[in-house]
């Protein structure tokens, strides 16, 4: 017995997941902020541990995944609805290289950060502020990548 | 030591290759791809490469699996090979 | 077939523990990687980045200083990448099929 298309993400019993098991339900649930907190701490950590932003990203998808997994898309829709998805993807890259953009209009290099537009930092802690803006951008991709080509094989 | 330890952790390598190659049913061989990626990662952490070993675990045994799993569950889950 | 599979893997243990039993021990110092100059005679490429990586970025993992602001051009491709993939993915498994 295979599970088919329409029982992942059935319209009619959108009150319903796919699997009824009270456990997998409850586990999930409990384990998914867990991964949440996680992926933030390997995200905002990558400066002085392994980690950054594809990683971090890699382990906030794999949350919001279980969730898609175990209660069905419709469900699990308030913590990333599906078309938000694309649109941040989109944003992520733009960050990224619109920080690139803004250090060429400003004087310097294609993604050099000691000419970002903040005076009051001392000139490495601008590049510190700098990666730290651009790992956002990856991580923001990453995240919503993965969740969108999730979303699109399962067409809902 | 640590020569042992590579040693076994290839050994456990090669054997979940096989494994996953030889088994019939696909959602066995969907997790057993997990298993091989995290060992990967594991030999990666041996050899000192942390970041790799990182990006590895994270990718191959989080985001791979679930979407092998999900493409398993909209075709047939035997393989006739 | 099955003994062909069967005799590439096991070929392949054999070359990664060849390799491995010929790999220098972890933090060897002797090591050519672990040189200011490599056997060749030029000075080696990561030289620039282990020495200056901290006073440049105030940051103490070096491998995201490389990542993201030695190499961010680098890493932009890699973000383009994973945005063409995903958009990818939409266009071909959404095709025929209309978007609620």
């Amino acid at each position: 017995m295979s599970t088919t298309n329409t029982e992942l993400c059935s319209k009619e019993s959108s009150m319903m997941a796919p699997t009824e098991s009270p456990i997998v339900h409850l586990a999930s649930r409990g384990i998914s902020p867990v991964i949440l907190l996680v992926g933030m701490y390997v995200f905002f950590h990558g400066h002085y541990s392994p980690g950054g932003g594809f990683q971090g990203g890699v382990l906030l998808a794999a949350a919001i995944l279980l969730l898609r997994l175990s209660l069905g898309t419709s469900l699990s829709q308030p913590v990333m609805p599906s078309w938000i998805t694309l649109r941040l993807s989109a944003l992520g890259a733009l960050i990224f290289a619109g920080i690139g953009l803004l250090s060429i209009l400003l004087g310097g290099n294609f993604l050099d950060y000691h000419y970002l537009p903040m005076p009051w930092l001392e000139p490495a802690y601008l590049r510190y502020y700098g990666i730290l803006l651009v790992e956002v951008g990856v991580t923001i991709t990453v995240m919503t990548t993965l969740v969108a080509i999730y979303d699109d094989l399962l067409g809902c | 030591m640590h020569w042992m330890i590579e040693f076994l952790l290839f050994v456990i390598l090669i054997v979940a290759a096989l494994v996953g190659l030889t088994v019939r049913n696909l959602l066995a061989a969907a997790v057993i791809l997990t298993i091989f990626s995290f060992l990967t990662a594991a030999i990666m952490v041996s050899l000192g490469a942390i970041d790799v070993a990182f990006t590895e675990a994270v990718v191959g045994a989080g985001a791979v699996g679930v979407f092998s799993i999900v493409a398993i569950l909209m075709t047939s889950r035997k393989s006739r090979d | 077939m099955k003994t062909l599979q069967y005799l590439l893997l096991l070929t392949f243990l054999g070359i990664l523990i060849v390799a491995v039993t010929n790999l220098p021990p972890r933090g060897d110092v002797t090591a050519p990687v672990h040189q200011h100059v490599n056997p060749a005679g030029t000075i080696v490429a990561g030289t620039y980045f282990i020495q200056h990586a901290y006073e440049d970025a105030r940051t103490p993992n070096m491998l995201t200083v490389v990542l993201a602001d030695y190499r961010a051009f680098d890493t932009l491709g890699e973000v383009i990448v994973v945005f063409a993939g995903g958009l990818a993915c939409f266009f071909i498994l959404n095709r025929g099929r209309r978007k609620p």
